[in-house]
């Protein structure tokens, strides 16, 4: 019976494992897509910016109360994923509670505090639940952001809720064990010195009138149900937008470190100004560079920081109910600039495991998943990128699809084109002659 | 005003001709140039520079557009034009620091122009104020006509979350002694008024309702009878949110400058 479970233990775990590196694999190719980009300059400073706004949530805690509650998530996630490690020895090994002969009082102590931690997961994600669907927090609802429809929604509703069913079947675990402890039941007994647990205590009267033999299979269901669903959910993080947990960190590793106004420059058009305005020569030895693409129309054109940025995206709609365009209506949101990379990259590889690597579906980013309408809304006040706690930066593809819309399809509302020529003709956006641009000297004295 | 006050306006052009360079060139901006509203802004600021005896010069004809709008639209090769045409001018006359009244023209000259070979100390004129309150350069007699003036600040994007100037200003603020009170959205959190990202160069898109008039509510709200700010588009973004709700008689918008310079009786 016991070398079943091993067997069993161990087939889990490979299939985990398989399932697991393929897609890590796969979302690992879909950033590589993105154009390069050195992000590993000033290693300190971006150690110590992973430090404070992933490791220690900084930007979590510009509102207390959630940030908090969020908190109490995370570090519930790490610290119970230390009982996890025993849980897998003792599968793969047979044994039960592997740790606890060796480790003493502290065994007791470690289990008390992954029962406060997986209790207060518990509230936390109950209160989620009931914020996200019952409070109903604008910047979670459908009605309001189209892109919170379908699957986004049922993916947050799913994580919740699993968090919580795994929390329960860890409580129930303990609590069907203790009291087999308590009664001495075969192995069960040989751990009696352990006691009973802090929180599960309270669930161990539920369980007074069940016979030693019911018992026995609670114990084990909950046991296995709590480790193949933490197994089953490390897959389906990959899938999901609560992919954050891991990428949250090398994400905000390779921060932006400039200031945010700041727009990235395009050294390929600097060559041609110089020789347009005649500063420099052409080299006439030097082969012309391949005539890249200006801006951004699909995910390739973006870079591999971009579309980390898109697998990073949990969704959370902070930079959305920040975004000024959005506030007042308009279809931009930073959020679904984000999810629609996302999917874009997704559908991308989709389309090769479905027709192959070289298979073309025809569409891009720009038009079929993002409109001008979205990216003309935007008014650059770098609120979205201020706000997300895992520092993506949705302006950056905003402007990098901005810049294609402009220089490669010439398509710009009409009254930009009228600044630009303003500019390039009255060196002012407005339409004013420039020998009159100092004429208001002559009103200082009056 | 008294009847000997005189105020210059030199340029670039003028003192490189008596061989002379300026502590500090004020890059005006288009807007501090053409907007008639923000002309006033440019004219206080100037009469600040005259009243402390900084030596300080314009580029006058010289200074054109410094292409931020364009960068933004994603009209990158305009962007550059601009820029490079420009550094070539501020290189000529050997520029080493620069004040302006415009957020953007900041913005642009202090961190993008770098990488197309323009280096400038670049200061906003928030900071270039609060540096003179604090040396003791301008005086502000407390207690005057801003003694219990409600103020609100209205922080520009691009002075704020782009460079993270945020004190700077209110403490020229605080300095007139005037009652300063805050939005709901400030600092980090500061409403866009609606002008950036070349936004104030087209209509809006379709959608419930316009930035600046979302933005001017919270100003009202506060119940400050005026509402400073630190940049021109602000300024006519803010000065539009007023008109739209009836309220121009009763709540003015000034830049930082103006209020200085009121407060001195320039």
């Amino acid at each position: 019976m016991v070398i079943l479970q091993q067997i069993l233990f161990v087939a889990a775990l490979a299939v985990m494992a398989r399932f697991l590196t393929r897609r890590i694999g796969l979302i690992r190719r879909a950033i590589q897509l993105g154009r390069p980009e050195n992000r590993t300059d000033r290693p300190n400073e971006r150690f110590n910016i992973m430090l404070r706004v992933a490791f220690g949530q900084k930007k979590m805690m510009t509102n207390i109360t959630v940030g908090l509650m969020h908190f109490v998530i995370y570090v519930g996630f790490i610290i119970v994923n230390i009982e996890v490690l025993e849980i897998v020895l003792d599968g793969i090994l047979g044994t039960h509670r592997l740790f606890a002969p060796f480790t003493g009082v502290i065994y007791p102590f470690l289990i008390n505090t992954f029962e406060i931690l997986a209790l207060g997961v518990w509230v936390v994600c109950a209160v989620f639940l009931i914020r996200r669907f019952v409070i109903k927090v604008p910047r979670f609802q459908s009605e309001r952001h189209p892109e919170m429809t379908r699957w986004p929604r049922t993916d947050a509703a799913l994580i919740l809720t699993f968090e919580i069913l795994l929390m329960t079947a860890f409580l129930t675990w303990n609590a069907s064990e203790s009291v087999l402890r308590e009664r001495g039941v075969g192995h069960y007994g040989e751990l009696k010195s352990v006691g009973n647990f802090v929180i599960s205590q309270f669930l161990m009267p539920l369980f007074a009138n069940w016979s030693d033999a019911a018992l026995v299979v609670c114990e084990r269901f909950a046991w296995w149900f709590h480790i193949l669903g933490i197994l089953f959910f490390a897959v389906y993080l990959t899938y999901s937008k609560h992919l954050h947990i891991v990428l949250a960190f090398p994400n905000t590793y390779f921060s932006d470190l400039k200031p945010k106004g700041e727009i990235k420059n395009m050294p390929e058009i600097t060559k041609e100004v110089q020789l347009a305005l005649g500063i420099s020569q052409a080299d006439p030895n030097e082969t012309p560079a391949e005539p890249g693409r200006f801006g951004a129309k699909d995910v390739r054109d973006l870079t591999w920081k971009n579309l980390m940025d898109a697998y990073s995206c949990t969704e959370c709609g902070r930079c959305t109910s920040a975004c000024p365009a959005n506030i007042t209506g308009k279809k931009l949101s930073p959020r679904k600039i984000m999810m629609d990379t996302r999917d874009r990259l997704e559908d991308i590889q989709h389309g090769w495991h479905q027709h192959g690597a070289d298979y073309d579906d025809g569409k891009t980013l720009l038009g079929d998943y993002i409109t001008a309408e979205e990216i003309n809304a935007c008014t650059t006040c770098q609120a979205c990128v201020q706000e997300c706690p895992v520092n993506i930066n949705p302006l950056e593809i905003i402007l990098q699809l901005r810049r294609y819309k402009i220089m490669e399809e010439a398509q710009a509302p009409a009254s930009w084109n009228a600044m630009f020529s303003n500019i390039e003709n009255n060196m002012a956006p407005w339409k004013f002659s420039p020998g009159d641009r100092f004429n208001w000297a002559d009103q200082v004295n009056k | 005003m008294t009847e000997e006050t005189n105020y210059q306006v030199p340029t670039m052009a003028d003192l490189a001709a008596k061989g002379e360079t300026p502590e500090v060139l004020f890059w005006v901006g288009c807007a501090g140039s053409f907007d008639d509203r923000y002309k006033k802004v440019t004219i206080a600021f100037v009469k600040i520079l005259n009243q402390v005896g900084i030596r300080f010069a314009v580029l006058g004809t010289e200074e054109t557009c410094t292409g931020d709008p364009a960068r933004r639209a994603g009209n990158e090769f305009l962007f550059q034009m601009q820029a490079v045409a420009n550094i070539q001018v501020l290189d000529g006359y050997g520029v080493k620091k620069i004040v302006t009244a415009c957020p953007h023209c900041f913005n642009t000259l202090k961190n993008e122009y770098p990488e197309l070979g323009g280096n400038y100390e670049v200061i906003h004129h928030s900071q270039f104020l609060q540096q003179l309150i604090n040396e003791g350069k301008v005086m502000l007699k407390g207690g005057g006509e801003f003694k219990g003036r409600r103020i609100t600040y209205h922080d520009s994007c691009y002075l704020g979350r782009a460079n993270k100037v945020y004190e700077a200003p209110r403490e020229v603020l605080l300095a007139l002694d005037a009652d300063l009170v805050e939005m709901k959205r400030s600092r980090t959190k500061g409403l866009c008024c609606g002008a950036g990202g070349a936004q104030y160069f087209k209509e809006p898109e379709p959608g419930r309702k316009d930035i600046n008039v979302e933005r001017t509510e919270e100003a009202l709200a506060t119940g400050a009878n005026t509402i400073a700010v630190a940049c021109p588009f602000c300024m006519t973004m803010m000065t539009d949110g007023i008109k739209n709700k009836d309220r121009e008689d009763s709540v003015k918008v000034y830049d930082l400058a103006e209020l200085v310079a009121q407060a001195q009786s320039l």
